[in-house]
């Protein structure tokens, strides 16, 4: 937990705007940091509570079980390899692993006891599921880092199945939309879905794709409306509170990454001369300042991307964070009435985190494009710089 | 080092590469599927609506070209009118003024020959007269030579009287 400043100084540098995105970070990593950020954010309410919080502190010391609320909240918002549908149910998922002993392919149920807790399954490895990760434990429990290092795990977690129901959805939508095209003709009017979503597409093309890409947009337009609506579904059913919705796949880094990775390949591969030699030798500067500048646009090339992941990741997680802990409040004071204004502002947040969904997606697309925009585009001689 | 400190910033990287694989999934059959034959429809429609418009802007201007020829033309006849009009007045005018230049060219022409015959007359009168008086000469002449040419003054009151008879009109 030392390192919690540090990586709070990454996100404040990435994410400039995001302020309270900042402040809940920081409130993930320990339990007691929570506290003081709620206390913090909420002062005002939390004043007129003061009563209440403290009779709760007094008697939260001699209760037996002790909320905690990062380990509630983090439950939430990390992959797991079983789908929670309700109460201690959950939808058993494929575990995949890759072992020094070869592939092991095993329902998830096999991880979970009859109260959901998590048991040691026993197949080339003794397995137990720990805070969503497999791992090899010894015979006494205790946690083999050494073996669960070589293990690689391929499952179809939460993430995985809600991802590929998102892209079952969206090739439903959109082919049946495509269809829709041909079906009705390009001379008459959008009707129903079709309606609903050529201005959604209209709008990528119009604001993302035309503005940054000109001309040549046309080629990249299937990839920026691939991104677009695969971020924006994602974080859609992300918000879901229940199954299927419920998994935070955008606002998980590896996938976020995935997508960032895209962009940097497309960019890095499609980049022309002039890109490169902006990158290595910035035209129109002294060569002292040339010299200066290659390393930092060298840099560049890849803060581009790792700040296109970092700011999904971080929204959406900070997002569903933000409305995990106003939920929690209740449970923190012990009290119904902390639902009274809990709930209220749960909702505005989540509100709030629709508008959210659309604009990361927006973001991300727009940021895309304009990155590769930038590695395409074609500088005219004598340009200023 | 720093990517180790919490698994939420840690990436998984068997969810990397089901991630990959949606994505790239999505990429091909939505690209072959879905954006192409919508963005191509799109296109279309969009070239339709342009089309269209263009067309409307065409036959606009035509109708705008028509009206301008129709009140040309308008202008033309009008114009025609008023020239045909003020051709057939002068032309009237004109009639007119020969018909008058004629009628007065025969009016003299008339009252030349009316002179000539009353000249004609006169003259013929005249001639007559002369002829009464060279016939009431002889005659005079005759009665004063049958007198007798005896009495000086007689003959001379006689002459005169003869004379004072003869009234030239």
């Amino acid at each position: 937990m030392e390192k919690i400043p540090e990586i709070a100084f990454y996100i404040y540098f990435f994410m400039g705007s995001n302020s309270y995105l900042c402040a809940n970070f920081q409130g993930l990593m320990s339990k007691k940091s929570i506290k003081s950020l709620l206390v913090a954010a909420f002062s005002l309410f939390i004043l007129f509570f003061c009563n209440i919080s403290t009779a709760q502190d007094h008697s939260e010391n001699h209760g037996e079980e002790k909320f905690d609320v990062t380990k509630t909240i983090l439950e939430h918002i990390r992959d797991d390899h079983s789908w929670h549908l309700w109460g201690h149910t959950s939808l058993p998922l494929p575990v995949i692993l890759k072992t020094d002993k070869g592939f092991e392919v095993f329902s998830s149920s096999r991880l979970s006891g009859e109260h959901h807790e998590p048991v040691v399954y026993n197949g080339n490895y003794p397995y137990k599921s720990i805070e969503g990760k497999i791992k090899v434990v010894n015979a006494d429990g205790t946690i083999d880092e050494a073996t669960s290092k070589k293990i690689f795990d391929l499952s179809v977690t939460k993430n995985v199945a809600s991802m590929f129901l998102t892209v079952f959805l969206l090739i439903i939508i959109f082919v049946g939309v495509a269809n829709a095209y041909k079906k009705t003709g390009v001379t008459s009017a959008p009707k129903g879905f079709q309606s609903f979503i050529e201005p959604i597409i209209l709008f990528v093309r119009d604001e993302i794709g035309k503005p940054y890409l000109g001309h040549k947009h046309a080629r990249y337009m299937p990839f920026l409306l691939t991104v677009f609506f695969f971020i924006w579904i994602n974080n859609l059913l992300g918000l879901v509170p229940f199954f299927p919705g419920a998994a935070n796949v955008s606002g998980n880094i590896a996938f976020t990454m995935t997508l960032a990775l895209f962009t940097f390949i497309i960019v890095n591969v499609k980049g022309n001369g002039d890109y490169w030699k902006h990158i290595f030798w910035m035209p129109g500067l002294p060569v002292a300042m040339k010299i200066f500048l290659a390393p930092i646009e060298l840099l560049g090339v890849f803060i581009k991307p790792i700040s296109l992941m970092i700011r999904l990741f971080a929204n959406i997680t900070a997002g569903h964070i933000l409305v995990m802990s106003l939920i929690c409040l209740i449970f923190i004071f012990k009290s119904v009435a902390a639902s009274a204004i809990a709930v209220p502002f749960a909702v505005f947040i989540y509100a709030i985190e629709f508008l959210v969904a659309f604009l990361q997606a927006f973001i991300f697309t727009m940021l895309s494009a304009l990155y590769i925009g930038m590695a395409i585009e074609e500088h005219h001689h004598g340009d200023a710089h | 080092m720093l990517l180790e400190i919490n698994p939420l910033v840690l990436p998984d990287p068997g969810l990397v590469i089901w991630s990959t694989l949606a994505f790239l999934i999505l990429l091909f059959v939505l690209g072959k599927f879905a954006w192409k034959p919508i963005m191509k429809a799109i296109g279309e429609r969009e070239q339709g609506i342009n089309d269209a418009i263009a067309s409307a802007e065409k036959v606009k201007a035509e109708m705008a070209q028509l009206q301008n020829d129709n009140e040309r033309l308008l202008a033309a006849a009008r114009e025609e009118r008023t020239q045909i009009l003020n051709e057939a007045k002068a032309m009237k005018d004109k009639i007119i003024g020969e018909a008058k230049e004629q009628a007065k060219v025969e009016a003299a022409k008339i009252m030349a020959d009316t002179h000539q015959a009353i000249e004609n007359q006169k003259m013929a009168a005249i001639i007559d007269l002369k002829n009464q008086v060279g016939n009431l000469v002889i005659e005079v002449s005759e009665k004063v030579i049958r007198r007798e040419l005896s009495n000086k003054a007689e003959q001379e009151k006689f002459i005169g009287d003869l004379t004072n008879d003869i009234k030239l009109n």
